[in-house]
């Protein structure tokens, strides 16, 4: 296993990955654009206002998502002003669910245009990674989101790395939870990288 | 029509001290929470680029996020907090905003 590095020359950020974890980072790039892009928020009680109902409709969400890791993803902004976090909700939540849908989006292209097939049958495949500087922060993000993703599905908590390091390997929590730790291996050595420059 | 449209310090309420005035202009923070996931190194890192911070700053602050479950990175308006708030989203970071205390 190997991260990112910074190529000296170019100054690009550049890692290579087996076939297998190229195709696992690419199944979870599209679990994370199909959850932003599936489940919008709805108004938490049916509302007999058709104004605000179609002023919803059209602006975006006001309550905060259903499901924890979209909520995790988009924080309420004013924990005790509960119209103005409406607001914000209703002007932000749009655009920050395509930006990460895009980020997510980034990684998927460029692993298929260093090679990934759509199925991995090959053994021995080998994808070579090369990222500019604002390539390179766009997959520190989408990682970061990533990783959220996983530990909130997980439940991670601070200090619990004895916990999932007892769990019998073939736990899908484990597993599960090796995952979370390669992509923050990942992410580590994108930010180290980048920081190099 | 207005013949003169330039703004003049005299609309300035006169009995305001230049602090009181600095004051009502930067009545916001955005606050950043702590959490179980994002790395030190990837805060101090967003704190820098988005903030245009130094290193040394960057990492003070992502330290009091670490320590004290929440820090102030940055103060102005409503409207720059707000700015703030959705860029730290657009990270992944937990920020939230409130009037400075």
């Amino acid at each position: 296993m190997s991260g990112f590095e910074r190529h000296r020359r170019s100054g690009h950020v550049i890692a290579t990955f087996t076939g297998f974890e190229a195709d696992l980072l690419r199944s979870l790039a599209s679990q994370m654009v199909e959850l932003l892009r599936n489940e919008r928020a709805e108004p938490a009680a049916p509302t007999a206002d058709a104004f605000e109902a179609m002023m919803t409709e059209f602006s975006g969400a006001t309550t905060i998502p259903d499901d924890p890791v979209l909520a995790r993803l988009f924080p309420t902004a004013y924990p005790d002003d509960e119209e103005s976090a409406a607001d914000f909700r209703r002007f932000t939540e749009g655009g920050l669910r395509d930006g990460k849908a895009a980020a997510a989006g980034a990684i998927i292209d460029t692993l298929e245009e260093a090679g990934l097939p759509p199925e991995l049958t090959e053994d021995g495949l080998v994808i070579d990674v090369e990222l500019t500087h604002a390539e390179a922060e766009t997959w520190m993000r989408a990682f970061t989101d990533i990783r959220l993703a996983l530990a909130t599905r997980l439940g991670v908590e601070a200090g619990d790395e004895h916990y999932w390091h007892s769990l019998p390997d073939d736990d899908p929590r484990a597993q599960a939870h090796d995952i979370y730790e390669w992509v923050g291996y990942l992410q580590e050595t994108v930010v180290e990288a980048l920081t190099a420059g | 029509m207005d013949l003169v449209s330039a703004a003049s310090p005299v609309e300035v309420e006169p009995t305001l001290t230049p602090d009181e005035i600095t004051f009502l202009a930067k009545p916001w923070v955005t606050l950043v929470w702590d959490d179980p996931v994002n790395l030190m190194s990837y805060v101090s890192y967003v704190f820098q680029k988005y903030f245009g911070y130094d290193k040394a700053k960057a990492e003070k602050l992502m330290l009091e996020v670490h320590t004290e479950g929440r820090s102030v990175v940055s103060t102005g308006t409503r409207e720059e907090m707000e700015r703030d708030v959705q860029a730290m989203h657009e990270y992944g970071l937990w920020a939230t905003m409130e009037k400075a205390s």
